[in-house]
């Protein structure tokens, strides 16, 4: 684990989440430590079923069902063990949170003013004109037009995008240490996520708030991010600053995203993308999850589980992957590297491996 | 993929295309489509009380082998410009010409024939796939309903097709919910290939799918534009999606086409400021090149299309809109010192190298405003 030389807002240790269901133990989150300081972005990126969004409705005690194992200590606290009353507390004024779907996370019965003027009335003692000339306010900060007719609108009155905003505004009332985004833009326009990314560095640096940005979409990390940790299979695979994540990343599922998406730092003329899907949470892979897809697979992925360890280049650079520490960046030369390292660590079984497969056909890799 | 420089041959400069079978003729080729839906109110004495003006005039050309980009947010019209041109809703006005024919005023039956030619993949391949069907069934359906084949002869037929998108031919009986989003993309590419169309309209093909799958649907239709010489219509709000794909980009904006070049020219040098605008929201996935870029930041929301604004519809927003801006509509046409075939419907187009800035001063204003106001005392032991 690297340590950062700044105190932490907030600290994540040895994070398990798991549901049981009637198909069997859904692993979401496997062991996930990682740290957000106080004025700065973390992006955390992934697929589907990461475990990126179970991680953060664990921290906010919105998991009711699941194990949860591991601490995560906000403030010399930890959130984790805290009760029902003492997490009130904190949500909402200290922690806040932006769910990925505004619709079913704003109330339809009430209006939108009513729910931003409840948040605000819970934490702080103001009257309740005051409190909706504050929701007012945020309605026009999150460039709702109208702010004085939408604080009478109910949820379904509002466009998703004016939703969105309007459960922005919410989080953003009571200016929170530390706010968490889950897919923040995912449902808007690229010209409405533009407004509201500036809108939220912009609270960023005048309040010193924390971030955390969950996202699939590596292009909002690249714009906002200081730091990016990459999840797969509910783990974390590699950590670094943003720069190092996408010029010179370590892992070969990193190293795999950023050559499949148009644009991207590791993309050439041709997209090379990785074969297969995200596996089942309750079937997870033995040894490394990613290696039934991974091109560089060896023996060593299928039976031992690789721990997060510090790789070469960049302060705080660490990857769970057994392929050596200097291979990293997006050359063809480096994935020769990769090639050589693994291709002499290889049994017959690994061979038939789909992601090996493909990349002895040449699909796979640039090399 | 053909060569994108060769892509200046559609829209308004007509010159040879090096399509697979050159034919002066594009293939497809809308002319002043339009499609307004009537608002109406009542139960029993329906009465119609306005329109919404989906698609106001929409001119482009796409010719063989090539791909053109069509991009624009929420409620531009593009998708019911898709459904227009595959006549899923009949025209209000204007006309759609497929491969010399114009299939605008068609009756069904007459239609049906020319339905080969043109083929729909849907957004959802989970809405867009009936979940009680075989999959063999499902993508057999286009030759059955055209009686190209039965029986073994269409079961071999299918088997081929899920081979070519790289489907297992074995998985012939097994149901959609049985697949990935990717794999059923994949069937939905299938049945869109039957008939061997020569048109494919691509309706936001990969906005569903994850990351790492969606360059596995890229390059299949990469691949089968090739091996086909298919021509399609890619729509998507995705732009680095768009410009890896297409070979001319078209803009849209409540209904009309702002701007409208070869793909390379118009994310090089665009030059309505909607575009500049678009553009820079974009988010790349370089932290270099996305700190690099200025983002412009729009005023306000998008006018409603039941009641547009008068002279240019982006005037409203636009952050160099003059007087004229919303007395009259500018034509779209090329602007001196642009390529031919860049088409701009600006009456003062951003010049190259011109730093467009819209509203990023009043947002980052309101977010020290709000910072500085008094918060209140806190509760204690809120709950």
């Amino acid at each position: 684990m690297y340590l950062s030389p700044l105190v932490s807002l907030l600290t994540v240790e040895n994070l398990t989440v798991s549901f049981p269901t009637s198909d069997g133990v859904v692993r979401a989150v496997r062991g996930l430590s990682f740290e957000v300081e106080a004025g700065h972005t973390l992006g955390i990126v992934g697929e589907t079923g990461s475990g990126k969004s179970v991680t953060a409705l664990s921290l906010l005690g919105l998991n009711p069902g699941a194990d949860i194992s591991g601490s995560a200590t906000f403030g010399g606290r930890d959130v984790l063990t805290m009760n029902q009353d003492q997490f009130r507390r904190v949500r909402g004024a200290e922690i806040a949170m932006i769910f990925q779907d505004p619709l079913s996370s704003l109330h339809p019965f009430y209006r939108v003013g009513w729910q931003i003027c409840e948040a605000i009335q819970t934490h702080s003692r103001v009257s309740r004109a005051e409190a909706k000339r504050r929701a007012i306010d945020l309605l026009r900060m999150v460039n709702i037009p109208q702010p004085e007719r939408r604080v009478q609108a109910f949820p379904h009155e509002l466009s998703g995008g004016m939703r969105q905003r309007a459960m922005i505004a919410m989080a953003l009332a009571l200016r929170p240490k530390l706010l968490i985004a889950d897919e923040p833009t995912t449902a808007l326009d690229a010209t409405v996520q533009a407004q509201l990314m500036e809108l939220l560095t912009g609270m960023q640096r005048e309040l010193g708030m924390a971030m955390i940005i969950i996202t699939h979409d590596l292009g909002l990390v690249a714009s906002s991010a200081d730091r990016v940790l990459v999840m797969y299979a509910g783990r974390a695979v590699e950590g670094a600053d943003s720069r190092t994540i996408f010029y010179s990343p370590h892992h070969p599922y990193s190293r795999g995203l950023l050559a499949s998406i148009p644009g991207a730092t590791g993309a050439g003329g041709r997209l090379v993308p990785i074969v297969g899907n995200p596996p089942s949470l309750i079937r997870i892979p033995s040894g490394c999850a990613f290696h039934p897809r991974c091109p560089f697979a060896m023996d060593a992925c299928v039976r031992e589980q690789p721990e997060l360890v510090p790789v070469s280049e960049g302060a705080g650079h660490v990857s769970a992957c057994w392929l050596p520490a200097h291979a990293v960046g997006l050359s063809p030369a480096v994935d020769q590297v990769r090639t050589r390292y693994a291709t002499s660590r290889r049994g017959q079984a690994v061979l038939g491996l789909p992601g090996v497969a493909a990349a002895l056909k040449g699909d796979a890799v640039h090399a | 993929m053909p060569d994108p420089r060769s892509a200046a041959s559609s829209g308004v400069e007509a010159e040879p295309s090096p399509a697979p079978r050159p034919a002066a003729e594009p293939l497809l080729r809308v002319e002043n489509v339009v499609k307004r839906f009537p608002i109406s109110r009542g139960i029993i004495f329906k009465r119609q009380i306005g329109q919404v003006h989906a698609v106001e005039g929409v001119s482009l050309e796409v010719p063989r082998g090539e791909t053109l980009g069509l991009v624009g947010e929420t409620g531009c019209g593009k998708s019911t410009l898709a459904r227009c041109i595959t006549r899923l809703y009949p025209l209000t006005s204007g006309r759609v010409v497929l491969d010399g024919t114009d299939i605008s005023t068609l009756s069904r039956r007459q239609l049906r024939r020319h339905r080969r030619q043109m083929q729909m993949i849907f957004q959802d391949p989970y809405g867009s796939l009936n979940p009680r069907r075989r999959v063999g069934s499902i993508i057999g359906d286009p030759l059955a309903i055209h009686h190209v084949a039965d029986g073994a002869g269409r079961k071999r037929q299918v088997q081929e097709l899920m081979e070519v998108v790289g489907l297992n031919p074995e998985h012939y009986n097994r149901f959609p919910s049985e697949f990935s989003g990717g794999q059923r993309q994949r069937i939905g590419v299938a049945r869109a290939l039957a008939l061997r169309p020569s048109l494919i309209v691509c309706d936001e093909p990969v906005s569903a799918l994850d990351v790492s799958v969606q360059a596995q649907i890229i390059n299949l239709l990469e691949d089968l534009q090739g091996e086909f010489g298919l021509t399609y219509l890619f729509i998507a709000h995705d732009l680095a999606v768009v410009e890896h794909v297409s070979d001319r980009v078209a803009v849209m904006y409540l209904g009309k086409i702002v701007e409208m070049a070869a793909v390379r020219d118009l994310f090089s040098s665009p030059r309505h400021p909607y575009t500049v605008a678009l553009l820079s929201a974009s988010m790349i996935a370089d932290p270099d090149r996305a700190r690099s870029t200025h983002r412009v930041v729009l005023a306000g929301d998008v006018p409603s299309p039941i009641n547009p604004p008068s002279g240019c519809l982006f005037h409203t927003r636009c952050p160099k809109a003059q007087p004229i801006c919303s007395v009259e509509a500018p034509a779209l046409t090329v602007q001196a010192g642009d390529l031919a075939g860049h088409v701009t419907a600006c009456h003062f187009p951003v010049a190259p190298g011109e730093q467009m800035r819209g509203a990023e001063a009043e947002v980052r204003q309101a977010a020290a405003d709000f910072a500085a106001a008094p918060l209140g005392e806190a509760v204690e032991g809120a709950g």
